[in-house]
């Protein structure tokens, strides 16, 4: 049938209408592999996207194909537990009555489709759970509990996984713990993610491409560093804002204990030993520890100074104001671009201007370890 | 002594069985349904909590009774109407001791929220699969409270009985109805040991129950 098949192998996906006096009109297109982050203030809709993924919710009007399968349009709409979704849930809501095993082969006794099979040993392993299988779910840490739940979803075959915030309801401690897990987790995956969160930290860390939304819209979507630069969206507005790159070992100098990575279109010295030579890393620029200069800095200290030219300019509240720059413009190729932040006093007595080659200063630059798509 | 004791205990656990399984379904959907009219149904269900048994029983009587639809069916079925016969006195037990079973199954259903069902269909249970593999599980304290508070109603039962039993030995004569019997007889000797019996039991059903609850609910927690 034709109307089955749809040109995309990935996730398409369009929702509207309102929901419990809540309006929504999201559309968005994804890959079939790689993790999304589905980002955005609270109560923007991105949790109800969520659930008209997984068929929780149904919305007006909807349609969404799957790798060519069509899972809801005007006429279908397939119920949940006919769908190949694996979800995890904020809190992890395990059954109380069955052992943390039969918890985790729940869903696995009762696979439908062709997802990604998992075998149980496999998800013990990745996910650290073999000292757990023995113990009631009644005696389990939150971090602990969220890891069975995400194992449980996963033995279910899933063709699509989606998270709900699965570590809001984590403190810091356990927080830091199941990342490295969920890190390793999902590059191992064969499926698109998709996860809601409104911690700019752990979206830095986790995912490949990143869905905005605000008031029930989807107001950017891409690959992450590309959203997270971009200088209109809201949320290079806050004091917080950064810019992600993704980068690989390239040389480590035993003498000053400095690592050089590089990246489209430069390099980058960062203190200490990152990693052996040629594995990949997400380092992250704070907007605010970028300065700029109108000629190369002869005598400075900071080690990062690059030529850049400027792509875009957007004034702010408050007297500052951020620039898009763009690194590696005169090769070949495009590079990665980054965001810096200073006054607007600054720019007009430096009279910045979009298409200026400029020198950027990186004061410090942060790594976030991440999930980069090789 | 043993008949009236051997016919309250069978009564009763036929009753209890009944409730379990049509009260199980009639709980889960007041506990699910967002239909307007539920309460109604509720109201219905709960009504013999506050109506006198002679009411019910006589109402009973007259919709069993030979001349009744019911009654017809019945006798075209079994060769005779429903009251006073055993079967007579299950239908008036099973109507009389529902709201005992049913209430606490639905209370039971409905803390369990919606999210566990929610994780099952997601983990592909089907409705159907869901009930069965998660909601009468974690329903398990409420059930078992439904199930003893309707067997030991069903043992202290005695307006209906008379009704739409009466009183024949061997076939209707429940223990309440036997003790009331032996007073009238002015056999104190034999009320009281039917009498204190029936209160040891009581307390004993009450007391385990109590207990046992409190266990099943801590392990669900």
């Amino acid at each position: 049938m034709m109307s089955e098949m749809n040109s995309t192998d990935g996730i398409v996906a369009r929702f509207s209408g309102s929901l419990d006096s809540f309006d929504l009109s999201a559309e968005f297109t994804l890959p079939r592999k790689g993790v999304t982050a589905l980002f955005g203030r609270s109560g923007c809709g991105k949790t109800t996207v969520l659930r008209c993924l997984a068929g929780l919710s149904q919305m007006e009007q909807g349609f969404l194909s799957v790798k060519g399968h069509v899972w809801q349009d005007e006429r279908k709409f397939i119920p949940i537990h006919k769908r190949p979704v694996g979800f995890v849930f904020q809190e992890a809501s395990l059954f109380a009555h069955l052992s943390v095993k039969d918890n985790l082969v729940f869903g696995q006794k009762r696979t439908v489709g062709n997802g990604q099979v998992i075998e149980l040993d496999e998800i013990i392993t990745l996910l650290g759970l073999e000292h757990l299988l023995s113990r009631s779910v009644h005696k389990l840490s939150g971090g602990e509990r969220q890891r069975i739940a995400i194992g449980r979803a996963l033995l279910s075959g899933p063709e699509l996984l989606l998270m709900d915030e699965p570590l809001a309801g984590l403190d810091k401690f356990s927080k830091d713990e199941i990342i490295p897990y969920l890190d390793r987790l999902f590059k191992g995956l064969d499926i698109p993610v998709i996860f809601v969160s409104h911690d700019t930290e752990e979206v830095e860390r986790l995912a490949d491409n990143m869905i905005l939304m605000d008031q029930g819209k989807v107001v950017a979507m891409g690959p992450l560093s590309e959203v997270l630069s971009n200088p209109t969206l809201y949320i290079a507005k806050g004091p917080k804002t950064s810019s992600v790159i993704d980068v690989e070992v390239a040389v480590f100098s035993e003498i000053d204990r400095i690592t050089e990575v590089k990246f489209d279109g430069g390099v980058l010295q960062i203190p200490g030993q990152l990693g052996r030579v040629g594995s990949k890393h997400r380092i992250s620029i704070a907007a605010n520890d970028v300065s700029l200069a109108r000629e190369k800095p002869s005598e400075t200290t900071i080690l990062n100074v690059i030529p850049t030219k400027v792509l875009h300019i957007h004034l702010l509240d408050g007297g500052r104001v951020n620039l898009l720059l763009l690194i590696g413009h005169q090769s070949k190729k495009d590079g990665a671009k980054f965001l810096a932040r200073i006054t607007q006093r600054s720019l007009r007595k430096f009279d910045f201007s979009v298409g200026q080659d400029i020198y950027a200063q990186i004061k410090s630059v942060s790594m976030v370890g991440g999930s980069q798509t090789v | 002594m043993w008949d009236p004791i051997w016919i309250t205990v069978k009564l009763a656990f036929i009753t209890t069985l009944i409730l379990l399984i049509i009260g199980t379904p009639i709980a889960w959907w007041l506990a699910r349904s967002k239909a307007w009219w539920k309460e109604g149904v509720a109201a219905i269900v709960a009504l013999p909590i506050v109506l006198p048994p002679t009411v019910m029983g006589f109402y009973l009587l007259i919709a069993l009774g030979p001349d009744s639809p019911i009654g017809q069916l019945t006798t075209q079925l079994f060769g005779r109407a429903l009251p006073f016969t055993f079967a007579g006195i299950v239908v008036g037990s099973v109507i009389y001791s529902m709201p005992f079973v049913i209430q606490p199954i639905r209370n039971a259903f409905e803390a369990i929220g919606e999210r566990p069902l929610e994780v099952a269909a997601t983990l592909r249970a089907s409705p159907l699969d869901t009930f069965f593999s998660v909601a009468l599980p974690l329903a398990r304290p409420g059930l078992l409270t439904g199930a003893v508070l309707g067997f030991a109603h069903t043992v202290g039962e005695f307006g209906v009985i008379l009704m739409i039993g009466g009183n024949i030995p061997g076939e209707t004569k429940v223990l309440s109805v036997a003790i009331y019997d032996h007073v009238e007889a002015l056999e104190w000797g034999q009320a009281h040991i039917l009498s204190a019996g029936l209160l040891i039991f009581s307390f004993i059903v009450i007391l385990s129950m109590m207990v046992m609850e409190k266990k099943l609910g801590r392990r669900l927690k």
